[in-house]
This record gives C-alpha cells, structure tokens and sequence, in this order.
C-alpha cells in the first residue's frame, strides 16, 4: 500500500514534470538558435491561451478558434523578432535577457487589455477520470497532456536532427557569423524560431490554462521551467524533457514526504533548491555542453 | 554660459579625485541637498512627503543596492526584494524583542542579516554565471517568502503574518509625522549613496567592474574572484536589508512577506535599467521614473474619467513599463543617467557648437 | 650596461608540461627555463601552443603532467590569483582590458593588491583610504607619461584604437610592478611605427626596472632584435632553444617555420 502511494505520487509527479518540459522547451528552442533566454516565454503561454478562449467565446468552434490563434502566435513570434532583438542583436546577453523582461510585462499587459482579466474556463474535450493500473490511479488528463507534451517534444528534437531547416539552426547556434558566411539567412531563421516558440507557446496555454484555469496565474508556468532549464541545460531538448521529468517527480515527492514536516507549500521553491545544489556539482547541467574558456 | 569648467584647473591628484570635479555640479548638488533638508519640510504636503518623496528615497536606496550587484559587479539578481524582506522582518525582530533597541541599531544589524543571506545565496556565484546565476537568485526570492509566511517566529507570532511597525525615535525624537519620517530617511539614504559613491571610485569599486568587464583579467592582475563577488552581494545585500525596513516602517507601517515579492524585485530591477546602470546618480532617476509614471497615468485617468477604466490604466502601465525597457535597452542601454550626461557635455560647450 | 641587465640566475622553470584539451593535445613534454632580467620570446607557427604555455606559467591553465617552478617554490599547477601576488603579469593575445572604465581606472585596477584599505574606510573614504589613493595615482601617472598616454587618460578604454589599448593593457601590468612579465604578442596588428613604440617600451621596462620579459612575437624581426634567448614551439612540441644566432641556425625550426614565408 506504502508503494503503491509512492508509485501514485511518482507518476502524478512524472506527469507534470513533461508539462514543465514543454514550457522548457519553448525556452530552449529560441536559446539554442538565438542565445536569447526568453523570459517572455510565460507570457506567450498566457497571450495563447487568453486568445484561443477569447474567439472560442465568440463562438467559433475548436478547430478554427484553434488556426487563427496559431496564426496570431506566429504573427507574435515573428513580430518580436522584427521589432525587438533585431534592433538589440550586438547587446550582451544579459542585456537580451532584461529585454524580455520587458517584453513579457508587455504582452501581460497587452494580453489583458484585449481580453480581460477574468479567469476562464478552458474546455478541451478530455474527461478527467482517474483510471488504475495495477493498483495505481493515474488521472486521465495528465495522461493525455503527457502524451501530447511528449509527441511534441519528440517532433521537434526530430525536427532539428533530420531537417535541413533544423540542420540551419543549429549551425545558427554554434555560431552567427559563420552561419551568415555559408548563406543562411539568419533573420529569417530566427523569424521561423520564433514563430515555432509561438506555436509550442499555444500547446502550452491550451494544456495549462485547461488544468488550472486560463488566468494571469499561466504566466507563473515560467518560473517553473526555470529550474527544469538550470538541470538541463540551456542548449538541450532532452535536457529539458529529463529535467522536467526530475523536477516533477522531485516536487512531488518533496511534497508528499517532507511537506508535513516543513508546514507545506514549499513547491515554489524546491525545484530551485534542487537545481542549485545541482549545479553546484555540474555547473553545466544535465546535457549542457562544457565551456572551456579560451584567452 | 554658466555650466563652463574653464579657469578651473586640478593643481593636485586630491583636486582630481573630489566626487564632482566640476565646480557647478557640486554648488548643484548642495543646494539640491538643501532645498530637500530645509525647504521642502516645511512646504511640502503629506501626500507629497509620504506619496511621494519618502517612496522615492527608499526605494532610490533599494535601487542603489542592485546597482552595486548588478550594474557595478556584473551580478543580475531576480531577488533582491527577499534581501529587503529579511532586513525588515530582521529590523522587526531586533525592536520588538530587544527591550531598548535603538532604532539605528536595529536599522544596521536588520542590515548585516540580509547581507549574511545576500552571501549564502550569493555563494553559487562562484561556480555559475549569467543566466544561471540570476535564476539562482530567484530561489532565495522564493525561499525567503516562503520562510517568512510559513514560521509564524519571523512574525512575532502574528496571526495574520503581519508585522506593524512599533513606536519609532530617534535619538529621543519620536518619528511620527510625515515630515520627521522623510528627514531621517533622507538622511539614511544620503549616507548610504555617499558610502555607495566612494565604494565605487576607490579599489572594492574598481576591483567589481574589472570583474563585471572581464572576470580572467581581473584573476590574473591578483582580485580574489569569489571574495569580491561576495562582497558585491554582502554589501547590496544590506541596502537591500536597509531599503527593507524602511519600507516596511517608515513608508507603510504595517507590512507581510508579500509586500516583498517578485514583482518587487522586478520593480527595482526596471528602476536601474532606466535609470542607468552602473550609476550612482541613475539609480535616483530611475526610482524618482518609477515612483512618479503610475502618479502620473493615474491624473491622466481622472481627467480622462469614465472613458477609461482603473483595469485598463494598469494593464497601460504594465505595457509602458514593458515598453520603456525594451525602449531603453534598444535606443540608451545607460538609461537616463547617461541622457543627462550627454546633456552636460553639450552644455558644457554651449553656446558654441565645437 | 646597466648593472639591472645582468642576466641572472634561473627565476621560472617548467618541466615537462603536457596539456590537452578534450583530446586535442596542446602542449606535448615541454621543458623551459627563464632567468632573471632576461628577454625571452617564444616563437612558432600558429597554434604551436605558445599562449597555452604562458596561460600555464600563471595558472589560468591547468596542465595534465609536469610542474611549474617559480622562485624556489615548485607547483604541479599556478593559480593566477598566486601567481600575481608573486609578482607575474601579463598581457593577453587578444587584448583583455575592462572595456567599461578609463584608462586611468585600468591602471589603477592593476594596482589592487598594493592597496590595503578595507571596504569600511573606503566607505568613508577620507583619511587612510584618500592618501592611499593619491600615492598610487602617483605611480600610475608615471607608468601614462612613460607610455605616452596622457592625452586618453579619462576615456573610456572602449573607445581607443587597437593599438593604444594594447599600450594601455601594458600599463596595467606594469602597474602590478612585476618581476616577470608575460606578454602575450604585444605587437600583433600595428603599424611599423607602432611596433617600435612598443618595442622601445619593452626595452625600457627590461632595462630600467630588471623586469624579466617573456613574450610572443610573429614578427621575426623583432624577436631577433631584442630577445636574449628564443624558445621555438611547433604543433605543442619544444623544437628550438637558444640565442637567437643559434635558433636562426636550427634546421628543424628552419624547416617548421622561417622557411615558410614570413
């Protein structure tokens, strides 16, 4: 019975951990091909998922509110690029980095405005019914989110091994200046980046804002994925997916086991610790590349 | 014609070394610091002492402190209202459970708490860098709220997890109108900028932006890396801890963990981007810039009563914010400090354009 | 001669160094000695390993093998902090100076571990900390008029020319007052005329102060003009040692590399 608690904490916390991957990946997309960590990330998560149930309001079906709210993050992404780092190419990345600070303010805001502040219910069609395994309850929602985290994540790492657009960007990773010089648009390629972050964004909103509620609270999906990125590694999709996985679990359990005796709620900052610690012994994380620095 | 530093000539290193080298800039500066320590008192409303001026000071010194981490050594921090946290509840502790503790005791050592807990969280510095580093300082941002809710010991045992300001004085004046509030912070936050200022252009100063500009450079010319990170967050720490308590006491009162949350730290770290980072004087510009947009959107509301509404002006101002940011960081990444820098240069020549 | 050029005994000898970095083997059994006052230049063809050598002599590289004596004390690996305390400097190949502070307050940073204010008096900063600043300022004045610097003394590093920032990264390892310098090819990328500013600065400080020099040079011109002794490194490997007569005469660093044209 003991076990089978553990087992029931464990997958829930497995479960969950492949959302935050999904966020996570979002982040590692446009770092690998553009050096930017996008704090803005949560509030595109958000920005999808207020618009998807604001046309779903105004009556359209699933499907079409679904394509146009793809078209709108497409059209962000690819806007963010043009109007903001583009002009901020030559900054430090730290400079980059308070930029989107900036940005998700922005979009937050610009969210709101066009949509409201109230919290919506988001409906995907999914019965959340806990069903058993060999004695484990597992519900079904957190299946199903699972499964589309993972097929997505999976496309996309086979996306950047196998493709000639995914061969581009990661040359556009390694290095700018010689990407440029063997004739691969950059702008563009990271038009395109952004507008897939847009799109991984929009899955995102769809399965949070269905599991909590579309609300400003989505924003805070971000701070999760944080220590999910400090595991993995910035530059790593299977990073991400295996940080997820151990910040999930380590959360839950966490919890469940020593929750009662620190009087709860630690889950805001357990998944910190335990990337601290982490990176204490491994400071480039889980697949991140080592850096020897050269003068 | 009048800002001209012709005829005034360094005879002596000492002469070249003063704060403001040029003569107008330091008559400016005196009678800015006396039109605030005697002028205002005595014509300024309260809403102007206590909406205004005294936010402005502290939060000035909250600003200065990130400036030191950030704009001087180089360490982006998410966290710096967890170290304002700790310096208020630890400012709290020491008056309510110390019999006869006198406020600037109490001020200094609430200080050297979160300079302690700016060190501890400051440590992964020495393994991490970057991105890596201001996450990290998101767990202390984290951590700290969260400790200081969930044990009531932090709280005096309040119920509620709020803490309220007991009678303060100093030096036998009980601080208790707005106008005594603002001249003890004004003097707190005086000091502590001229403490700030002499840091920055003395060795500690140099020994932090040699390690902001080129951390192997710096190891190899003899600068302890680890011990002058540390230092940047000991000391920031405490303006931070500073900043904290006399946000908690002197501005509102009565205060909980939540007051010093993440949007907090945010706030602060908007202060020194547009005010300028890595200046002294930009972290005033940019907390006066942050205290005074949301005054005036809100003018700009009542005029436009009706027609508008107070979701839409905050949603505005979150974009603005936004906007500002990524304004600044595209067109002036120095902020409004360098604008006004610039300005003096074309003064200094003007009226003659070469 | 001044009685300062008097090349003395060994100060520096490293033995046996081998280095590699993930595979790729950067310095292979290298052996070198430096004696005091003396100028040395370590010479080879492009990736023959000689920044990785200087980067061992002050530690900012870790060898895998071999170990790093220096004034009697013998180490398996420097540390660079150690290493500046002991009086080494250097410049770096590409040039390594604090791009957000003046000259002035460049030189003045290489003059830290001479200054022994603690935080609390700089806080405060009149008194102790004020006369420490003004002696030291002193000492930095010189080192600008000695390399003719005067008129760029409060401009942003940043914004100088290639030529001057090196004159400038100089500065703040003399200001170190160092017995050993490392330079770490001072006159890459200038001008004739430039060259033999730099030249005539290195002389001087060899000369007047006894500093010991090691340095890397391409142009062979120079090295063979005011090097005492050559060291010839080619892919990580040690192929020539000696007075520059000697090491223009060495058939395999003929073939490895004046044969080449340059």
């Amino acid at each position: 019975m003991e076990f089978q608690f553990f087992l029931e904490v464990l997958v829930g916390g497995l479960l969950a951990g492949v959302m935050y991957s999904l966020v996570a990946l979002g982040f590692v997309l446009i770092y690998k091909a553009s050096g930017v960590f996008n704090f803005a990330q949560g509030a595109l998560v958000l920005f999808a998922a207020l618009t998807f149930v604001g046309f779903q309001n105004m009556g359209l079906p699933f499907w079409a509110a679904l394509i146009i709210t793809l078209g709108v993050m497409v059209l962000m992404g690819i806007g963010i690029e043009k109007i903001v780092l583009r002009r901020l190419v030559n900054q430090p990345p730290i400079s980059l980095f308070m930029a989107t600070i900036g940005l998700s303010f922005f979009i937050e805001g610009l969210a709101q405005m066009v949509w409201g502040t109230e919290v919506h219910g988001l409906e995907l069609g999914i019965t959340d019914e806990p069903f058993e395994v060999g004695g484990v309850f597992i519900s079904s929602f957190d299946l199903f989110a699972a499964g589309i985290s993972g097929t997505l994540v999976a496309v996309l790492a086979l996306f950047f091994q196998k493709t000639k657009l995914g061969r581009a960007l990661r040359a556009v990773a390694d290095d700018h200046q010689a990407a440029l010089s063997v004739g691969i648009p950059l702008q563009h390629i990271w038009a395109i980046v952004w507008a897939v972050a847009g799109f991984v964004a929009l899955v995102a909103g769809l399965l949070w804002g269905s599991r909590l509620g579309v609300q400003f609270a989505l924003t805070l999906v971000v701070l999760k994925a944080l220590p999910v990125l400090i595991l993995g590694g910035f530059t790593s999709v299977p990073g991400a997916i295996v940080g997820g996985l151990i910040v999930g679990a380590g959360e839950k359990l966490a919890e469940v086991y020593l929750g009662p005796y620190l009087s709860g709620g630690i889950e805001n900052w357990f998944a910190y610790v335990l990337a601290l610690v982490f990176l204490m012994v491994r400071p480039e994380g889980l697949f991140g590349e080592r850096h020897i620095e050269r003068v | 014609m009048i800002y001209r530093e012709s005829g005034q000539f360094k005879t002596s290193y000492q002469n070249d070394s003063v704060i403001f080298p040029i003569k107008q800039d330091r008559m400016f500066i005196f009678a800015l610091l006396a039109l605030a320590a005697l002028v205002v008192p005595m014509f300024a409303s309260e809403y102007m002492l206590s909406g205004i001026l005294i936010p402005f000071l502290v939060l000035s010194l909250a600003a200065l402190g990130l400036n030191i981490l950030t704009g001087y050594a180089g360490l982006l921090s998410l966290g710096s209202a967890a170290f304002m946290a700790v310096g208020a509840f630890a400012t709290y502790n020491f008056l309510v459970r110390v019999p006869g503790m006198p406020l600037l005791l109490a001020l200094v050592l609430g200080g050297l708490c979160a300079a302690a807990v700016g060190i501890l969280f400051g440590l992964p510095s020495l393994r991490i860098k970057g991105f890596y580093l201001a996450a990290a300082t998101l767990a202390a941002q984290f951590f700290v709220e969260w400790v200081l809710t969930k044990f009531s010991w932090f709280t005096n045992h309040s119920a509620s997890g709020v803490i309220s300001s007991p009678p303060l004085e100093v030096f036998g004046i009980a601080l208790d109108t707005p106008v005594s509030k603002y001249l003890f912070t004004l003097a707190v936050v005086v000091v502590l900028a001229l403490a700030a200022k002499n840091l920055v252009r003395s060795s500690t100063g140099r020994a932090w932006m040699a390690v902001r500009d080129m951390d192997v450079a710096a190891e190899v010319i003899g600068i302890p890396i680890l011990k002058t990170k540390l230092l940047a967050f000991a000391i920031s720490s405490f303006y931070f801890g500073i900043a904290g308590a006399l946000y908690a006491f002197i501005l509102l009162g009565t205060v909980d963990a939540q007051a010093f949350d993440l949007h907090r730290s945010f706030q602060i770290l908007f202060m020194i981007i547009i005010g300028g980072v890595g200046s002294i004087l930009g972290s005033f510009l940019g907390a006066a810039f942050i205290v005074l947009l949301p005054i005036v959107l809100n003018l700009l509301g009542q005029l436009l009563h009706g027609i508008v509404s107070t979701q839409f002006l905050s949603n505005l101002e979150m974009m603005i914010f936004g906007g500002l940011i990524i304004f600044f960081l595209i067109v002036e990444p120095l902020g409004l400090a360098k604008m006004w820098q610039i300005t003096k240069e074309k003064l200094r020549l003007w009226p003659f354009p070469h | 001669m001044n009685p300062n050029r008097k090349i003395g005994d060994v100060i520096l000898k490293a033995e046996n160094i081998s280095m590699s970095f993930g595979g790729v083997k950067a310095l292979t059994n290298i052996s070198l000695e430096v004696r005091e006052h003396e100028v040395l230049s370590i010479i080879g063809p492009n990736g023959a390993g000689k920044s990785s050598m200087l980067n061992v002599i002050n530690g900012v590289y870790h060898p895998q093998e071999g170990k790093v004596t220096y004034k009697g004390r013998t180490r398996d690996k420097m540390e660079p902090h150690l290493a500046a305390k002991q009086g080494i400097a250097r410049t770096f190949q590409n040039i390594a100076l604090f791009k957000g502070m003046s000259v002035l307050d460049n030189i003045m940073t290489g003059r830290n571990l001479k200054m022994h204010t603690n935080f609390l008096q700089q806080a405060w900063y009149w008194g102790r900390t004020q006369r420490e600043e003004i002696k030291n300022r002193k000492v930095v004045e010189e080192i600008i008029d000695f390399l003719e610097i005067q008129h760029v003394r409060k401009t942003p590093v940043g914004r100088l020319p290639y030529g001057l920032q090196k004159r400038v990264e100089l500065g703040r390892a003399l200001a170190a007052e160092p017995t050993l310098l490392l330079l770490d090819e001072p006159m890459a990328g200038m001008n004739v005329e430039e060259k033999q500013d730099m030249c005539r600065f290195i002389l001087d400080v060899n000369d007047e102060f006894g500093t010991t020099i090691v340095l890397i040079e391409h142009d062979m011109g120079v090295v063979m003009d005011i090097s005492d002794r050559v060291v010839v490194l080619d892919y990580g490997k040690k192929i020539g040692d000696g007075i520059p007569e000697e090491v223009r005469q060495n058939p395999a660093v003929i073939a490895a590399y004046l044969g080449t044209s340059h």
